[in-house]
Order: C-alpha cells, then sequence, then structure tokens
C-alpha cells in the first residue's frame, strides 16, 4: 500500500476508536463530566495524565529543539518532569483530600472569597486558551503535512473529534480516550526510534544507544561534539545559555507544570489520597518513557542528518531530503555554487536550512522504515495534539459553568449545570478551531506566557494554601496579582512592545522571558507573606479545613456542594 | 497529628533536597566539573541534565509514595 493510504488508514482507525470510547463512556451526572465519577484507577488516571500533558510540541517539536540547542535543550526535558516531583509532593494528595472539581474551587474556598476564586478562574482560562490554540493548529499541520489537506480542513476535523468526546463524554470520555491516545502515541514514538537506534549504535533501547558507539568505534555525543564543533557550531554537550538563565527557565517551568489546570484537575478523578500520590507516580514513568527516548532520537536525528547532507552533491540527497523540500520544512539553496551541500553555523554561507519538527516527522524515512510506520507517527502525531486540546477544553467548560454560572447562581440544577458545561465546551471548541485556522502570529511566543503564569499565579497560592494556616485571603489575592502582572509585563515587553531588545543585555539579571516566571513566583510568594501577615488570620473553619485536607482518612469521592 | 504532620515535612524536605541536588545541582551548576567524570558513552553532567535528572525523579515519587503510605497506616490515618 503506499503511504498516503496507510495514512489515511491508521489515522481514521484511530480516530473511530476513540469516538467509540466515547459513545461507551458518555457522562451522565456533573460528577462524571467533571471528575469522571472519581472511580478512574491509578494506572488509567497516569496514562491519561501522560497524553493529557504531552502535547502536539512534546510529540513533534521537543526533539528537534533538543537537536538544534544541544545540551541548553536539557532544561525542557528536566523542567517538563521536574515539576511532576512537585505535583507529586506538594500538591496532588492534598486537593485530592480537599475534594472539589477545580483549582478555582480550592482557591475560592481556602480563601473564603469569590474574588480570589474570580482571579483563578481568569488564570485558568487565559491559560488554557493560550495552550488550546497551539493544539488545535498542531492538529492542522499533521493533516496538511500528511493527508495532503488544506490545514484549514484539518483543523475543522480535529474540532469535530475534540467536540465529540469532550462535549459528549465530559472528563469520563476524555479520560479513556486519553488512556488510548497515550497507547497511540508512545507505540508510534519509540517504533522509528528503535529502529533508528538499531541501525546506529546497534542498541534497540534508545535511551541507551544514546550513550552507545557509531560505527567505527567512537561515541555517538564525542563523534557529534566533534562534526558540530567543525561546522562551526556549539559542541552538542556544552550549551550557549548562562547557568542562572538556565537554573531560571528549568525552575519557571517545573512550577509552571505543577500549577497547569488542566494536569492538576487530573487528580480529582481517582478514589483515595494515595490513589493520587501513587498515580503521580504512573503519569511520570509515562512520560518519561518519552522524554529519556527524545534526546536520543534528537542527537539521532542531528547526526543523520548532517551525515546525509553536508558536502554531499545536491544531486544525489536522499529521498527523505527531497520530500521534505516540497513541504517546505527542508530547504537547501547553494550559496557558493559548487553544485554540493554546506551545513555551516554563519548565516551568510550555510546552505541548509531544516525545520525542527523534521526531527520526529521524518525520522521513518530517515531509517528507511516501511509506510505504515509514516501513518503511524502521523497518528501519533494527532493523537497527542487532540489528548492535550480536549484536557484543555474540560478545563474551560468547567471554569465557566462551575466557577463562574454555579458559584453566583447557585440555584440551577444539576441537569441545567451539565447543559451549561457542555455549551461552554461547545463554544470553547469553536473558539478554539477559529484560532487554530487563523493563528495570532505569536502563538509559539505565548507558550511562555502559559507557563510562567501557571507558575507566578497558581503554584504559590495553591503551595501556601496547605502548608501555611496564616496565609489569608489579602495575601492570596495580593501575590496572585502581584505575580501575574510583574510575569505579564516582562514577557510582553520583551515578546511583543520591544522584541528588538529581546537579548540577554537588556534582560533584568539575565533572565529571558522564559524564565521570568520563577522572579514572578518568588514576587508572589513574598507579597503573599508580607500582606497576610499584617491583616487577621484566616476564620477558624478554614483552620479546620487546612488540618483535615492534611490528613488522608476520611477522603471521599470528590463531591459536589 | 501534628507528629504525623511533622514527619510529612521531613519526608519531603529529604525528597526535594534530592530532587534540587540531581537536576539543578548535578544538570546546570555542577555540569562542567561532572563532565570531566565518563559514564560510558556519556559525560556524566550531560547524562544527569537529559537522563539522570528524569530518572531519579520517577523513583523519588514511587519513595514518596512508600513512606507515606507506611506513615499513614503507623498514625492510623490510612483510608482503609
Amino acid at each position: 500500500m503506499d503511504l498516503l493510504t496507510w495514512t489515511y488508514l491508521l489515522v481514521g482507525l484511530s480516530f473511530a476508536l476513540y469516538i467509540g470510547i466515547a459513545i461507551w463512556t458518555r457522562a451522565s451526572s456533573t460528577q462524571e463530566f467533571y471528575v469522571a465519577g472519581g472511580g478512574v484507577s491509578p494506572i488509567a488516571n497516569g496514562l491519561a495524565t501522560a497524553a493529557d500533558w504531552m502535547s502536539a510540541a512534546s510529540f513533534m517539536s521537543m526533539a528537534g529543539i533538543i537537536s538544534f540547542s544541544g545540551y541548553d535543550g536539557s532544561v525542557y526535558l528536566m523542567g517538563w518532569t521536574g515539576g511532576y516531583v512537585l505535583l507529586a509532593l506538594l500538591l496532588a494528595p492534598y486537593l485530592r483530600k480537599f475534594g472539589k472539581f477545580t483549582v478555582p474551587d480550592f482557591v475560592g474556598d481556602r480563601y473564603y472569597s469569590n474574588k480570589a476564586r474570580v482571579v483563578a478562574v481568569i488564570c485558568a482560562l487565559f491559560i488554557s486558551f493560550i495552550y488550546v490554540a497551539g493544539q488545535m493548529r498542531g492538529v492542522g499541520i499533521v493533516f496538511s503535512r500528511y493527508l495532503e489537506l488544506p490545514i484549514e480542513w484539518g483543523v475543522v476535523i480535529g474540532m469535530a473529534i475534540v467536540f465529540f468526546y469532550a462535549v459528549l463524554g465530559g472528563m469520563k470520555g476524555i479520560t479513556y480516550t486519553q488512556v488510548a491516545q497515550y497507547c497511540v502515541l508512545i507505540f508510534a514514538y519509540l517504533v522509528p526510534a528503535i529502529f533508528i537506534s538499531m541501525q546506529l549504535t546497534g542498541n534497540p533501547i534508545p535511551q541507551l544507544g544514546l550513550g552507545g558507539e557509531v560505527a567505527d568505534g567512537v561515541p555517538l555525543l564525542d563523534k557529534l561534539d566533534g562534526i558540530l564543533a567543525d561546522l562551526g557550531f556549539e559542541e552538542y554537550t556544552s550549551g550557549k545559555k548562562s547557568k542562572s538563565d538556565l537554573f531560571m527557565i528549568t525552575l519557571a517551568l517545573m512550577v509552571g507544570t505543577a500549577g497547569l489546570p488542566h494536569v492538576i484537575v487530573r487528580f480529582f478523578t481517582v478514589p483515595r489520597v494515595r490513589d493520587a500520590r501513587l498515580s503521580a507516580g504512573y503519569a511520570l514513568v509515562f512520560i518519561a518513557i518519552l522524554y529519556t527516548a527524545a534526546p536520543a532520537v534528537a542527537a539521532f536525528g542531528i547526526y543523520n542528518t548532517i551525515q546525509s547532507t553536508s558536502e554531499k552533491s545536491i544531486d544525489a540527497l536522499p529521498e527523505w531530503v527531497n520530500n521534505w523540500q516540497q513541504t517546505n520544512l527542508i530547504g537547501i539553496e547553494d550559496k557558493n555554487g559548487d553544485g554540493k551541500v554546506q551545513y555551516l553555523a554563519d548565516p551568510a554561507t550555510n546552505e541548509l536550512r531544516i525545520d525542527k519538527d523534521i526531527m520526529v516527522l521524518a525520522s521513518p524515512e530517515i531509517a528507511s522504515l516501511p509506510n505504515w510506520v509514516v501513518g503511524l507517527v502521523a497518528a501519533g502525531a494527532m493523537a497527542a495534539a487532540l489528548s492535550t486540546a480536549a484536557g484543555l477544553l474540560l478545563v474551560i467548560s468547567t471554569s465557566v459553568s462551575r466557577d463562574l454560572f454555579k458559584t453566583f447562581r447557585p440555584e440551577i440544577s444539576e441537569k441545567k449545570e451539565l447543559r451549561i458545561a457542555r455549551i461552554a465546551a461547545a463554544g470553547a471548541v469553536l473558539l478554539a478551531g477559529y484560532f487554530g485556522i487563523n493563528p495570532p502570529g505569536f502563538v509559539a511566543e505565548v507558550v511562555a506566557f502559559a507557563f510562567g503564569l501557571a507558575a507566578s499565579s497558581f503554584f504559590p497560592v495553591i503551595l501556601l494554601g496547605i502548608f501555611s494556616t496564616r496565609i489569608n485571603r489579602e495575601g492570596a489575592i495580593a501575590g496572585m496579582l502581584a505575580g501575574l502582572v510583574f510575569t505579564i509585563s516582562y514577557i510582553s515587553y520583551f515578546k511583543f512592545i520591544s522584541p528588538e531588545l529581546n537579548t540577554a543585555a537588556h534582560w533584568w539579571w539575565g533572565i529571558s522571558p522564559e524564565g521570568i516566571g520563577t522572579i514572578g513566583m518568588a514576587l508572589n510568594f513574598l507579597v503573599c507573606f508580607g500582606v497576610s501577615y499584617l491583616t487577621p488570620p484566616p476564620p477558624k473553619n478554614v483552620q479546620e479545613l487546612i488540618q483535615e485536607i492534611r490528613i488522608p482518612k476520611g477522603a471521599g469521592k470528590a463531591y459536589d456542594h | 497529628m501534628e507528629r504525623y504532620w511533622k514527619k510529612n515535612l521531613q519526608t519531603l524536605a529529604l525528597l526535594l533536597f534530592i530532587w534540587f541536588l540531581v537536576s539543578f545541582g548535578f544538570g546546570i551548576l555542577w555540569v562542567e566539573e561532572l563532565n570531566t567524570i565518563r559514564l560510558g558513552g556519556f559525560k556524566l553532567g550531560f547524562w544527569f541534565a537529559q537522563q539522570g535528572s528524569i530518572y531519579s525523579f520517577v523513583v523519588l515519587i514511587f519513595i514518596y509514595v512508600i513512606r507515606m503510605n507506611a506513615l499513614d497506616r503507623e498514625f492510623k490515618v490510612n483510608e482503609d
């Protein structure tokens, strides 16, 4: 069968599977819609969390970013996994014991204030919208590259699928489709990685192959250091970024990960506190399988690309180079007219332009794998984008129906609340689709926003809400606002207002906009403490609530009040 | 209950210290020093930054799970 038929077949089969699961797990109560009835097993929740978390960017772009930044790319690997340690140890078990449905629920109750709740809702909505627009765009890109459809069609089809299972199934439908999507995406990621690892190093495990030796007996990473240095690049295993910037970015990503509402909400779906702890562990195992393979895919990819193009005759390049030139992900320009490709660090003489997504998307072709593997990678990329989009849409719809509507109109019936949640989910799908088709030019830029905001708004107030009995309403609101305003201003200034100044020389303390969430978080902590100690302590019933969430005993299912 | 909470905080402090050490310590602050040591085809600092820290994170969470389950039983605050 040819490539296109395989791709249609595998992507089509995976879609049929997701829709089948959605019909089978249709939600019938708000409890099922918001937290899947609170009866998800820790392993299933771990799988779903992994799929929820790993987005189109993790699947398609992360390996490529590491390929071109080498050691500096470690910030993403450590940052996006280390956050789960914070989540498991500091947040998930206590939020599960608290036993409501959303992050703003916790903020509103713990800080006995609807103002605090509204600030939290606005943060949750903002973070989720930024994120979901990127996912819809990802779906469109996969469709256009593999299925030869226009991006718009891809987005519309993606919207229809997500609409179907998120609106119908709510959290219950999403959870079980995410379990299936994890299986699809991890299989699709590992098959090419294993084959390439075998071909290059003789070791079938990519994580070990990364430390293996290439054909002439030299370790792959040393060889890569040498090749890149010869071409004028930094060595692969040493970086360009300053230590302080690496430190700040890693911390901002870790804390941001722990504070993302669509990840936190997954831990409301398990039956007990100890299941919440355990399922964070499972989630990280499933995430780590991809995240430890990614640096191997990255190194293999850049090594193979250089070996098969650098100083090679333009007429005799491998077929995959020509294929991906058509989609404009690879560009070759023979500047010195010698008929050969020169890949160099100096932009004036460099003749090869490679998009970062190539390292994953073209990996089956680079390894000369059969056509079905290419179709599999397409289905995997789609699974990664759809699963994350669905999780985010649920946060959006829950925020609207529960945190805004139900808070201010507590008399509405459960049936009506469920209907509002579905309408909100539908509205969110349409809006996300619109942004997927007409992406604001800054989609890639604003991802820094999502993590920066999660780090500087949610994380400190949730953490202090559990570990301190003294932090009060005034402190939490002031802290969240201080962290938010500072982080938004800093990122906006360097990303949108004066992008020409976005260099290390102009940054405050040498911290890039990606890492500024760390300072925003510190500011939030400081203001939170300062204001709390100047104002009266929280009332007695809140003190009791805090003592209550600190012990696992007596956790019922997530309940409605 | 205060003793339960104190022991919980001690566990957290120890595990978070290791969390910091393997990522920010070995992967960033002392990466050059560790890179002079080799682990097979890896430089050790680079290995911690791209592989070792992630494996450590997984182990840390499972140690936490086991330790907390034991603590819950010891203080009879477990759920069943």
